[in-house]
């Protein structure tokens, strides 16, 4: 048997074979990850580029001639006569690089902290899990609200629009790293008593290489299950903050930016330009987090 | 000859999974008389909780019974499901874990799990039945009873604990008592004494009990008769003295052989080679055979005999009779 | 000749208190727990010595300072006239540390599952800087078990197998010492003697020096050369095999021969033990056996016994004779 077929015969992919919302899930992130990568090839039009558009396109609805230019859209086009199809690719990818940064960011932070307390004990852990119990009170929102306005204040005027999306990364990075470092303690606890670790300490193995070449191994299928969910949180957590106008700048609109623009226009009439972004955000979060479901079942051997 | 309390035809489990069907336990049958301790011994793996297990009907999904008869006191219980299946439990079989702990309830007092068990089960009023709990407590020898129908589980250390899991497995008066590896948690001195409190406890009223452990010792101090099970069939079914001392099954007389005792003195322990097969891959024939060192192409190419075939003791091709013994003993 | 290990007067206590705010607001004093008491006895080379009890008599917790994953309270461990928990000379550390090994009861846990066998037999002599060439596979053929098995992981064995897996390692820096937690009390009987025996070929062909901590008096029957019996935290009883096995002077070591099953024992009606071990926070004053000891007087409630030579044993009783 080659090696792909023994990874397709594997418990894992049985399992995820014979979950139909694993499977379909997967392919809907798949095909909206993808989009956005490649959004330039793919999209009509570049709405970043002035050049391209036509203010006599404004409001036309999807799959409609215009009146003016009698040029069609598939999802309708904006008060700007931006198609709506292309600015959602656009966005996407602004709304996934940014989920998938601030959650990076966030595993390293919480995944670091979380083996130091765990197998440090004493007064790091104290410290950082206090730390953490802090920070959860408040809601994750408002931390991240907090840090953008904070990192807004310091920032020159001149580099803000540029500055915005590091800074939503690290606001959203910053309030999710606790989730991360909670398990990954809770599962440094019972694996630093196992008596492998004993046997690695015995030698004289250093506590960093224990933890990144024991215990990290270890504890990598909770965190994996966890970064899921977190990106379809994370990726919420954008759109709002965006859509409060703390987010993403109007030059470079996340979904988050799209849904706020076109909430303005709901009561006129023009529904396309907030439905299609709507949509999308809500099949990208809700995929994620159904396949981060699946995930968490079929790493658990509990309930296989 | 009474009728045995407990009888068991044929049982077979299986556990379907996607690679096939797996047989944990496979075409088992023994019965249990009144007052009679039937010690079921194996190596993890043997199939031999399941087999308790199966004849309460506390088979984890999806593990189910597929074939065979389990009849208790004449009745066929194996077909039995929800109210019937509980009213059976606990009250014509009572049942005694390897840790206390997850057989009492922590937030009950002792007294009330007691009180509430004998009322599920026994036609006696309120008062009555917080008699009995205490008269419970005081045969299985907990000191100072009455003061500890108000405690709960947690405040007994472990041995009281499983006096007290005894007196919740014996208080509905059963007929049967599934006892599965009471004593492996508990250290020796406690053994010693659980082990003597179940035996005193089930001569003087006559219940049977099946006694699932994979320590030799207590089964040859405890049990009547032994059941040894290989790989989800019964290898030897014998009083304990024959199943100890003159092992017919291979298998029976490497395990024996290699527990310390009875190598006592010798530089090496007598050791039967490998370990016992996965169900996921049985050898073809007897399940025995290449751990057998008598073997024989029979052995390789038939499946082992049931026990019936053979006189109802060892299910073997090629049983050890006393004179192989004899000669082992010479040239050792 | 000196001894390999010589252990003196080790003492382990362990804050066992609730945290420190719960103490303050509910006004508890600090609790301890003192789980090895004064404990001496020397390990010569290329013998085996053997350290019975039952829960709560400190003897895994011997066993930990023994190879230094905890430091002792008080006393000494010294292994080739090295005392790990003070020696500063890094290089002596160093070449103390190598000769001594630990194998542990659960093959299931003392194994890293997400690394090859390979690797995990390998460890001990990457950690010290050198590796033989085709290490794993030359220790896996001694220990019984295919070369080709070191490119597998540890769920594909099964427990004897790994304990097999952990013996191979122990054996990967050359020690001197193995200490064995209960090696073989999570395996089945005909799996417990092919690992005891190969254990016994090891000792004879490399000539290794064992501590061996048990409960199960049939192994130290079969192992040890000499037993010491521990009673919460003390060394109650200690002396060569065959004069411990065969007149027991200690009356804990009496009712722990009576209690153990026996093979012959048909139907054997026994008088089961008195009570049970005590709470080790709170240990009777005195003898600590005295409540379940039939020999026991005033004396035994006031004051410890000492240890003293009785025949060829060493016994910590006022009335041992």
């Amino acid at each position: 048997m080659t090696a792909l077929a023994r990874a397709w015969d594997s418990d894992f992919l049985y399992s995820f074979r014979r979950s139909p919302v694993a499977v379909v899930s997967f392919l809907v992130v798949v095909t909206l990850v993808l989009a956005a990568l490649f959004a330039p090839l793919i999209a009509p039009h570049d709405p970043f580029d002035p050049a391209t558009l036509n203010l006599m396109n404004g409001f036309t609805p999807p799959m409609t001639p215009n009146a003016f230019t009698g040029e069609t859209f598939l999802m309708g086009t904006d008060d700007q006569g931006r198609d709506v199809f292309s600015t959602i690719l656009y966005g996407m990818r602004i709304s996934l690089f940014v989920g998938f940064s601030a959650v990076l960011f966030a595993l390293i932070l919480g995944v670091t902290l979380g083996l130091l307390a765990g197998y440090r004990g004493g007064w790091t852990e104290t410290v950082i899990m206090r730390v953490a119990d802090v920070q959860l009170t408040f809601p994750a929102i408002l931390v991240a609200m907090l840090i953008f306005g904070i990192a807004k204040g310091i920032t020159p005027v001149e580099y803000r629009d540029q500055m915005a999306i590091w800074v939503l990364i690290l606001a959203i990075g910053l309030s999710d790293w606790v989730q991360f470092a909670r398990v990954v303690r809770g599962a440094t606890l019972v694996e630093k008593n196992r008596e492998y670790v004993q046997a690695a300490r015995l030698i004289g193995r250093s506590s960093g290489a224990i933890m990144m070449r024991h215990i990290l191994p270890n504890v990598l299928n909770s965190v994996l299950v966890i970064a899921t969910i977190s990106l379809a949180l994370a990726i919420i957590a954008e759109a709002t903050l965006s859509f409060l106008g703390v987010g993403a700048p109007p030059t470079q609109p996340s979904l988050g930016t799209l849904i706020r623009i076109g909430q303005g226009f709901l009561f006129s009439g023009e529904w396309w330009i907030l439905f299609f972004p709507s949509v999308t955000l809500l099949a990208l979060a809700l995929s994620v987090n159904l396949l981060g479901d699946w995930l968490r079942d079929a790493l658990n051997p509990r309930l296989r | 000859m009474t009728d045995p309390v407990l009888s068991v035809r044929n049982l077979t489990v299986e556990i379907p999974t996607r690679r096939g069907v797996l047989r944990p336990v496979d075409g088992v049958s023994y019965d249990i008389a009144a007052g009679e301790i039937l010690g079921v011994v194996g190596e993890s793996g043997a199939g031999k909780s399941m087999t308790g297990n199966a004849v309460i009907g506390l088979l984890d999904p999806p593990a189910r019974i597929t074939g065979g008869e389990i009849h208790l006191l004449g009745e066929r219980i194996d077909q039995l499901k929800g109210e019937a299946l509980r009213k059976i439990r606990g009250k014509k079989i009572g049942m005694i874990f390897q840790d206390p702990l997850t057989s009492l309830n922590p937030l009950l007092k002792v007294g009330e799990q007691l009180t509430e068990t004998i009322l599920a089960h026994l036609p006696v009023s309120q008062s009555d039945a917080e008699a009995r709990a205490l008269a419970a407590l005081e045969e299985v020898g907990i000191p100072a009873a009455t003061q500890r129908l108000n405690s709960y589980p947690h405040e007994f250390s472990g041995g009281m604990r499983q006096r007290v899991v005894i007196a919740l497995a014996l208080c509905a008066e059963p007929s049967l008592v599934i006892a599965d590896e009471p004593t492996t948690a508990l250290d020796v001195s406690v053994q010693a004494q659980i082990i003597a409190l179940l035996k005193r406890l089930c001569r003087e009223r006559g219940t049977a009990v099946m006694l699932v452990t994979h320590d030799m010792g207590v089964i040859a101090e405890a049990a009547d008769r032994v059941a040894v099970m290989y790989a989800g069939r019964l290898a030897e079914l014998a009083p304990v003295q024959q199943v100890v001392q003159a092992p017919q099954h291979p298998y029976t007389d490497g395990l024996m052989g290699s527990t310390p005792l009875a190598s006592l003195g010798q530089k090496r322990l007598r050791q039967i080679p490998g370990s016992m097969p996965r169900l996921t891959a049985l050898p073809d024939g007897c399940a025995f055979h290449p751990r057998c060192q008598r073997a024989t192409d029979r052995c390789r190419s038939n499946p082992g005999p049931t026990l019936a075939a053979c006189n109802g003791r060892a299910a073997c091709w090629h049983p050890l009779t006393d004179e192989d013994r004899a000669a082992r003993e010479a040239t050792a | 000749m000196k001894p390999l290990v010589s252990v003196t007067h080790l003492t382990r206590i362990f804050d066992v208190s609730k945290p420190w705010l719960n103490r303050v607001i509910e006004r508890l004093p600090k609790s301890l727990l003192t789980a090895v008491s004064d404990v001496s006895f020397d390990i010569p080379q290329n013998s085996v010595y053997a350290l019975v009890g039952e829960s709560g008599s400190g003897k895994s917790t011997i066993g930990k300072m023994v190879v230094g994953l905890l430091p002792p309270t008080e006393g000494s461990v010294t292994i080739e006239g090295v005392d790990l928990a003070r020696e500063q000379d890094p290089e002596k550390i160093e070449k103390v540390r190598s000769d001594i090994q630990m194998i542990f009861q659960d093959p299931y846990a003392s194994l890293n599952p997400r690394w090859r066998v390979k690797d995990i037999i390998e460890e001990p002599a990457v950690a010290q800087g050198k590796k033989p060439e085709a290490l794993a596979e030359r220790l896996l053929e001694q220990v019984g078990l295919a070369a080709e098995d070191a490119g597998k992981f540890p769920h594909e064995f099964s427990g004897g197998q790994r304990q097999r897996i952990c013996i191979a390692r122990a054996l990967a820096s050359e020690p001197r010492l193995i200490v064995c937690d209960e090696p073989t009390s999570a395996l089945d009987v005909s799996v417990q003697a092919q690992v005891l025996n190969l254990m016994s070929d090891l000792r004879e062909d490399l000539g290794l020096t064992y501590l061996f901590i048990t409960h199960d008096l049939t192994v130290v029957q079969h192992m040890a050369d000499t037993v010491g019996v521990l009673y919460l935290g003390r060394l109650v009883e200690e002396a060569p095999r065959e004069a411990l096995f065969a007149d027991p002077k200690h009356p804990y070591t009496r009712m722990l021969f009576d209690a153990a099953p026996k093979m012959d024992g048909f139907g054997r009606e026994i008088e089961p033990p008195e009570g049970e071990i005590p709470d080790p926070i709170n240990p009777p004053p005195g003898c600590a056996f005295h409540p379940r000891c039939p020999l026991a007087t005033d004396l035994c409630k006031r004051e410890r016994p000492e240890p003293r030579l009785v025949g060829a044993s060493k016994v910590a009783c006022h009335h041992a004779e």
